[in-house]
């Protein structure tokens, strides 16, 4: 009986189709909202998996994220340092100052500071350019997506030179970084040259960057750090949660995408619901026939999660297929780089989807379960 | 021709009562009706909208529970089998041919006429095979691949017959074949049915009130407001 049901729903293109389509588009609306706002959760915690081979970060017990660091004192990293289970410790510098372009723009940028002898601190891909050339005085590294949003996308970067706090530098290479949160310019130098772009005050490390010798775990570590220095000590993984954690709490984004994803299930009840429902109304004479010739309740039952199981997965598979086309298509763009469908939201929306339909089948089958057989002789 | 008892009966209904209920009325539409029809005769039930004949034929085959009474169908009281087994009872034991036909819209004749066994659990090329077999009987093979839509009404009866019997079921009931037909059509369509429904071991009823093909009937039963005042013939005294 399911070959029959599968029949009786293709049979009916236009109606196939708007069931097609409603799963479809809801599947779409939903995945492509959660994984824009997965994604943009995952930024505000980029300056973290921008730096893998910081293990542990130790800041300022105010400090709560990467974005709203407050200043420590220099003398912190030489406490940090003297805890055991450290391999290294550095300074990290993070703050913000205006730059103005050779076409005379202002523009806000992200200073960062990284360890002067190491380079610690900066993302592990550099190109174009060479990460050696920040060894030269007044030289930066500007992130991709900052030297397209500065200089426009495909414009030469390398050489470019800007007015940074009253003083010159140079772009000496490109990062292929992670966005941060704001899209914000975001250049790399020195820590002893960041000091000198960041306007002064008493206290300009806002971060220490630690590696474990590896005999303890990274949250052990942290704890230990946080323990003898009186810092806060966030293991990388920590850190990065507690930025996602911060965007959650303080910005109106989850609440944003939250009423989304909820229009894109009630679109989905809406279209596919009064679509179901017309295509058992007109169907119901035929179910009845077979009421009446012996097909029991059960193989309806059958019939009727058969066919909203083949709505369900082709229109899914297509919603999928769509959202992935809308990640894979914005790739190159700058407010979409690195995004990805987190193997979270596929699921999620396949249980919205899965809800959909089992909500709407029921409705079906309750109009049949109470179709008397003996109506198809009225 | 022998008189029927209801031992030799094919389908025995005996005090079926069934009332309905409208608002806070109830309405009685059969009143305690007793009936036998023979295997191997074409019986029609014919009456007055509103007779009860509808009623009657669906409580026959099985479709509706009667308030009282009892039917037997080749032995069976089908009314003291669970709604499971009724279900399942109906699958094996009747054939249907409804007035609208209710052909599946999406699928090929062959494919209607082989409902019955696909939904018994054959599979369906075989199921295919064997409606095709009928529809051959019916001379309309040539039509197996076609939608109903793309079939002419006499055609889908055709259809619909080979569907009523293409489980070869003990009882066929058949709703008003002949209302949309002309007298002609009409004839056509019930020797149609003599010749491939009648068999010994089949009863096969006629709901009509078309009497331009009364005389194709071996008996026929009047209905009159929810009471037989007709049988067509006498219950013997072993009833």
């Amino acid at each position: 009986m399911i070959w029959i049901a599968l029949r009786m729903l293709t049979g009916d293109r236009q109606k196939f189709y708007g069931l097609v389509f409603g799963v479809a588009f809801s599947t779409l609306l939903i995945t492509q909202q959660l994984t824009i706002f997965a994604n943009l959760l995952e930024r505000g915690a980029s300056g973290v998996y921008n730096v893998p081979d910081a293990d542990v970060w130790v800041m300022d017990p105010a400090t709560r994220t990467i974005e709203v660091a407050y200043p420590l004192p220099s003398t912190a990293l030489d406490r940090v340092r003297s805890v055991p289970g450290i391999l290294w410790a550095v300074p990290h510098l993070r703050a913000t100052a205006s730059v103005r372009t050779g076409a005379g723009n202002l523009e806000a940028v992200a200073i960062v500071g990284v360890d002067d002898s190491t380079l610690v601190g900066l993302p592990p891909r550099v190109a174009p350019g060479k990460v050696a050339a920040l060894t030269s005085p007044g030289s930066v590294i500007i992130d991709d997506v900052g030297a397209g949003r500065m200089f426009g996308v495909g414009n030469p970067v390398i050489g470019q030179r800007f007015e940074l706090n009253d003083q010159r530098a140079v772009i000496r290479g490109v990062t292929d970084s992670f966005p941060n949160f704001t899209n914000q310019v975001t250049l790399y130098t020195r820590y002893s040259e960041a000091l000198s772009y960041v306007p002064g005050t008493r206290n300009r490390l806002t971060f220490i960057l630690v590696k474990g010798d590896g005999a303890m775990t990274d949250q052990e570590l942290a704890h230990r750090i946080a323990k003898i220095s009186g810092l806060r000590a966030r293991s990388s993984e920590q850190f990065a949660d507690d930025a996602i954690e911060y965007i959650l709490e303080n910005t109106g984004i989850p609440m944003n995408f939250g009423i989304t994803v909820g229009l894109g299930f009630i679109i989905g009840v809406a279209i596919v619901g009064l679509t179901f429902s017309l295509f058992i109304r007109d169907s119901i004479k035929q179910f009845g026939a077979l009421k009446a010739m012996g097909v029991s309740n059960k193989a309806i039952r059958r019939m009727v999660t058969a066919q909203a199981s083949m709505i369900g997965l082709i229109g899914y598979s297509l919603g999928l297929v769509g959202t992935a086309l809308f990640v894979w298509g914005f790739s190159n763009s700058a407010t979409f780089k690195g995004f990805y469908i987190p193997w979270q939201v596929p699921l999620i929306s396949f249980s919205a989807v899965a809800l959909i339909l089992a909500a709407t089948s029921r409705i079906a089958l309750n109009r049949l379960m109470t179709t008397e057989p003996a109506a198809v002789f009225r | 021709m022998t008189p029927v008892t209801r031992q030799s009966a094919a389908i025995s209904a005996r005090g079926v009562t069934r009332a309905f209920r409208s608002g806070s009325q109830v309405v009685d539409v059969l009143h305690g009706v007793d009936l036998d029809i023979r295997a191997g005769e074409l019986t029609y039930l014919i009456g007055e909208s509103g007779s009860g004949k509808t009623t009657l034929v669906s409580i026959l085959c099985g479709i509706l529970w009667p308030t009282a009474g009892d039917v037997r169908v080749f032995g069976t009281d089908i009314y003291t089998l669970s709604d499971r087994e009724l279900t399942d009872f109906r699958l094996r034991n009747i054939g249907f041919i409804f007035q609208q036909y209710n052909l599946l819209s999406s699928i090929d004749a062959a494919s209607n006429a082989a409902v019955p066994l696909i939904a018994q659990g054959m599979r369906v090329v075989e199921a295919r095979d064997q409606a095709l077999a009928m529809l051959e009987k019916l001379n309309i093979a040539d039509q197996a691949e076609k939608l109903p839509s793309q079939l002419s009404g006499g055609q889908q009866q055709r259809v619909a017959i080979a569907r009523a019997l293409v489980h070869a079921p003990k009882l066929i009931v058949c709703d008003e074949p002949t209302a949309a037909l002309d007298a002609t059509s009409g004839r056509r369509v019930m020797n149609l049915l003599r010749e491939v429904a009648i068999q010994r071991d089949r009863a096969c009823i006629i709901v009509t009130h078309d009497n331009r093909v009364f005389d194709l009937a071996d008996r026929i039963v009047e209905l009159e407001d929810g009471r037989i005042i007709d049988q067509g013939r006498q219950l013997s005294e072993t009833d």
